[in-house]
């Protein structure tokens, strides 16, 4: 279904709507949020990763003068112990309310355990310091592998094991286990001629989003509770607060700000709901801030993992079975994404015989979230690793083997789906076209590698409503908050269909009392399904529109046509109209047109990479340098190729930091030694070439437009990709991440 | 509570007076006290850049700088940098380049560029990288912000 056509507005590159607020400071984003009578929150938080807490004393704090309220988790409703679906994914509400104020055991260092409310943020941290608690310490468990193991210290006593939909008997910190499995993996490796099978293991590492977590609650005399934030998902943040204060969604406005950044991060609500309790607590609106430490300590990271992955194929390059085992950190609570790692594993491939074993572990470290392709990326590492050693082996091209297994239309993920139409093979062809892949590389030291990376995408339901202008214009309403250009994204859509400039829609993100329903700004999902929503909107303006012009016409609605942005009578009347002509007539036609556009698309088509890199190794240091990086990726169609650009090349650097440098390092108390900027280390503009994006188009069936969605995939091939670079400049097979100076060095032998 | 002391100082062409606890960082003075929120605070601790401001001829992390310590100095914000009917050169480039994405650390690169192009308008690709290195950014990959100030460089020398 997917129009295969010139388009006037998609493919165009306009300045993006919000763009100059955003580059004149004007654009308000969460923490500028002010308020007459605010009164700022601080949260005193665990200094321990394990411990029970035996007693809280907050009557220091709440003497100290310019002190207004004390919050504890004794001000939380008792939760239940029961799973609710809260827009991203099922969440049990117990481990819920814990995370977000710690009850009886505080399970990382920096669990939140108490919030103080006073008349400067100074004060509140001061005063944060006179909260007495008394802590039990217990022994932390901070690595998947050992908190698998029968004695490990227990994070939850209650927790067991459910492996396959079956609970097991004796509480573990296992919470899940899952299998894929497709063919007969024993048969298919009896078929290869080469067997390679390697362990992994990935680091902690942080979204790293530049604004912190922030949250303005304000509960008015009529029990009307309204919570100004950044997040990925104001209808999220709605629920989920809903749950946490077991208080009506319908009392509850979310009034999503400006969001600096999320990738996963920004969906799960952490002080939103602590503001709320300090508001309700003082009767003043709160502002609650976190500082950066907090938000490495006490929001989500992604998982740490051990992945161990087994190939074999025959001697022409045939995979003939795979075999995964992926053991990923839940942090304190359950859910690990580990299911979608297991999704994405061998996703590239046809491969008739495979078996994939996935474990959600919970370890003594803050409960990970979401984070770009959550799962993906640590499960590529260790596959395309692998690939690539096969290739080698078999003295193939590393991007012919891919080609000649690429995954195709009609074939089956090891999960269970079947492709519908992608871009596989288009992709790894444009990387194997591409001058950066001939290019000589021949220098002592140098070397270049190619990884691939799948992710499924999403749809869920958006809303978009539709109000037109006398003057020809539109204003487009949306609750998808914007985190990388998407109003115009959206907006490109609408115009699209009515035949006006881009620069001719107004779009608005608006809060959860003006929009209906939208899910999250996550899984890829934004320009794909609000921007299905916006086209169904513009598409019910469009029949409005054709009823008003046979209403001027006086002919059926059926004699109306619209293309090119006229409307014209087909009956052999001699009538012609343009969309911006009829917008100033629409009030002697029957009124104000709206449209609206309501969408839970199902097609939401998955998204393929292929990454070639070029590092330089220095052999002293143990540094690596990427001198190149070209990122080719399958966007369906690239509504806005300037924003699908920066989101290959965001995504692609966010992979080399992860790479190279990004890692939680612990002590042995289970206390993160490095959580600053600073000794965090993501990439700076000074570590990075140019990042060339190439786009592919191969349209989604799923989409009117062809759309696919482009945000996460491109941080899935960048590990593997300059782990098999390095192997091609210094022969040394790097399997654990960050592949940092220290780990090279004794690669190499040198330390 | 801590005393408060008064403060005069110049931002972005006018003079100004506030009042400010000895402890309060300028960026804190802006944001809170004077609402000029385009100054971000994403560390506190002048690891990323995003409240970068110009003080006295020189790029400053606002958040390292004491609010007390603007006595008699002269401050420029990305508040400050347009005309009123014109975008100045670099937020023009950055439209055009599509150099941003959330947008948080905008006016910090924006203030940065300034900053590096005020001292030396011809600045080589490495040049730009080695500058900008104290502004992070976590959703570009830097490609386009580098562009977009090769792009204003070459605009103003034009």
């Amino acid at each position: 279904m997917a129009e295969k056509k010139e388009y006037k507005v998609i493919g165009t590159r306009p300045i993006r709507h919000d763009g100059v607020d955003k580059v004149t400071g004007r654009a308000l984003y969460g923490a500028d949020f002010q308020m007459t009578g605010l009164l700022h929150g601080r949260v005193l938080r665990s200094p321990h990763a394990h411990a029970r807490i035996i007693s809280i004393d907050t009557s220091r704090a709440e003497a100290y003068p310019g002190v207004k309220g004390v919050v504890t988790a004794q001000d939380l409703p008792e939760a239940e112990d029961r799973v609710a679906d809260l827009g991203e994914g099922a969440v049990n509400l117990k481990y819920l309310c814990d995370n977000i104020l710690a009850s009886d055991k505080v399970l990382y260092k920096g669990h939140a355990v108490a919030a103080v409310a006073a008349t400067s943020p100074h004060i509140a941290e001061e005063a944060c310091t006179l909260i007495d608690v008394e802590y039990e310490v217990l022994p932390p468990v901070l690595e998947v592998r050992q908190a698998m193991e029968a004695d490990a210290p227990l994070l939850h006593e209650s927790l067991k094991t459910t492996s396959m939909g079956e609970a097991a008997d004796e509480p573990s910190n296992v919470a899940s286990h899952i299998q894929h499995k497709l063919g007969d993996p024993e048969k298919g490796f009896a078929e290869a001629d080469i067997v390679v099978e390697r362990d992994f293991v990935t680091g902690t590492v942080h979204q790293g989003y530049i604004e912190p977590h922030n949250a303005t609650a304000h509960f008015n005399q009529d029990g009307q509770l309204t919570i100004w934030c950044s997040t990925q998902g104001a209808f999220t943040v709605r629920e989920q607060v809903a749950e946490i204060l077991q208080y009506p969604i319908s009392k509850i406005k979310v009034v999503p700000m400006e969001i600096g950044g999320g990738f996963g991060g920004k969906i799960s609500v952490y002080i939103k709901p602590v503001a709320a309790l300090l508001a309700k607590k003082t009767g003043k609106p709160v502002k609650v801030l976190m500082n950066r430490a907090d938000v490495f300590e006490g929001t989500g990271p992604t998982p740490a993992s051990y992945v161990r992955v087994k190939m074999g194929a025959t001697k022409d390059g045939k995979i003939t079975a795979a075999e995964a085992y992926l053991a990923f950190e839940a942090g304190a609570y359950p859910g690990a994404p580990v299911g979608p790692g297991a999704m994405c594993i061998f996703a590239p491939y046809s491969i008739e015989n495979v078996v994939i074993d996935g474990y959600d572990v919970v370890v003594n470290k803050p409960k990970t979230a979401p984070y770009r392709a959550p799962g993906a990326p640590n499960a590529a590492f260790g596959s395309e690793s692998v690939v690539d050693e096969i290739a080698e082996k078999l003295d193939i091209d590393p991007l012919e083997i891919r080609l000649l297994n690429g995954a195709k239309e009609g074939d089956r993920r090891a999960d269970g789906p079947i492709h519908p139409r992608i871009g596989c093979i288009e992709t790894l062809e444009t990387a194997k076209a591409h001058p950066h892949y001939t290019a000589p590389n021949g220098k002592k030291h140098h070397g270049r590698g190619v990884a691939s990376g799948y992710w499924f995408n999403i749809g869920l339901e958006s809303s978009v409503t539709i109000n037109v202008n006398s003057d020809g214009t539109i204003n487009l309403i949306e609750g998808s908050t914007d985190i990388g250009g998407t109003r115009s994204s959206i907006a490109m859509q609408a115009a699209e269909v009515l035949g006006i400039p881009a620069e001719s829609v107004n779009p608005s993100v608006v809060d959860t009392n003006s929009v209906g329903y939208t899910a999250v700004t996550g899984g890829s999902r934004t320009t794909y399904a609000t921007g299905y929503a916006a086209y169904e909107a513009a598409q019910d303006v469009k029949r409005k529109m054709s009823a008003r012009a046979a209403k001027l016409w006086e002919v059926d609605e059926d004699n109306v046509q619209f293309a090119d942005g006229e409307f014209s009578c087909i009956n052999g009347k001699e009538e012609q109209i343009s969309f911006r002509d009829l917008c100033a007539r629409l009030g002697e036609t029957g009124g104000p047109v709206v449209g609206s556009g309501t969408v839970n698309p199902g097609g939401a088509g998955g998204a393929y990479a292929t990454h070639v890199v070029d590092v330089a190794v220095d052999e002293e240091t143990g540094k690596v340098e990427i001198l190149r990086y070209t990122a080719v990726q399958d966007a369906g169609k690239a509504i806005h190729p300037s924003y699908v650009e920066g989101q290959i090349q965001g995504g692609a650097v966010q992979g080399i930091g992860w790479a190279l440098n990004e890692e939680y390092i612990y002590d042995d108390e289970g206390t993160m030694t490095n959580a600053s900027f600073l000794d965090y280390r993501m990439p700076t503009c000074l570590d990075l070439p140019m990042i060339d994006a190439v786009i592919v188009e191969v349209p989604n069936p799923g989409h009117p437009y062809g759309v696919r969605g482009v945000g996460e995939v491109p941080i899935v091939p960048p590990m593997a990709a300059i782990a098999n670079a390095i192997y091609d400049a210094i022969g040394v097979r790097m399997t654990e991440l960050p592949m940092s100076p220290d780990r090279l060095l004794k690669a190499m032998g040198k330390i | 509570m801590a005393r408060k002391s008064h403060v005069q100082t110049t931002i972005n062409g006018e003079t100004v007076e506030f009042l400010c606890e000895s402890r309060q960082s300028l960026l804190e003075v802006l944001r809170d006290e004077l609402y000029l929120t385009g100054a971000k605070e994403g560390c506190n601790n002048g690891n990323c850049g995003a409240c970068s401001v110009i003080l006295d001829g020189r790029l400053v992390n606002s958040c390292l700088v004491l609010g007390v310590e603007t006595e008699g100095k002269s401050v420029e914000t990305i508040e400050g940098l347009a005309e009123p009917d014109k975008l100045h050169p670099i937020q023009d480039a950055f439209l055009e380049n599509a150099a941003l994405q959330c947008g948080i650390c905008t006016p910090g690169f924006i203030m940065s560029a300034k900053a590096l192009l005020d001292s030396n308008p011809n600045p080589t690709e490495h040049e730009i990288r080695y500058w900008l290195a104290g502004n992070l950014c976590r959703c570009t990959g830097y490609d386009k912000i580098v562009k977009a100030v090769m792009d204003a460089a070459k605009e103003a020398s034009a």
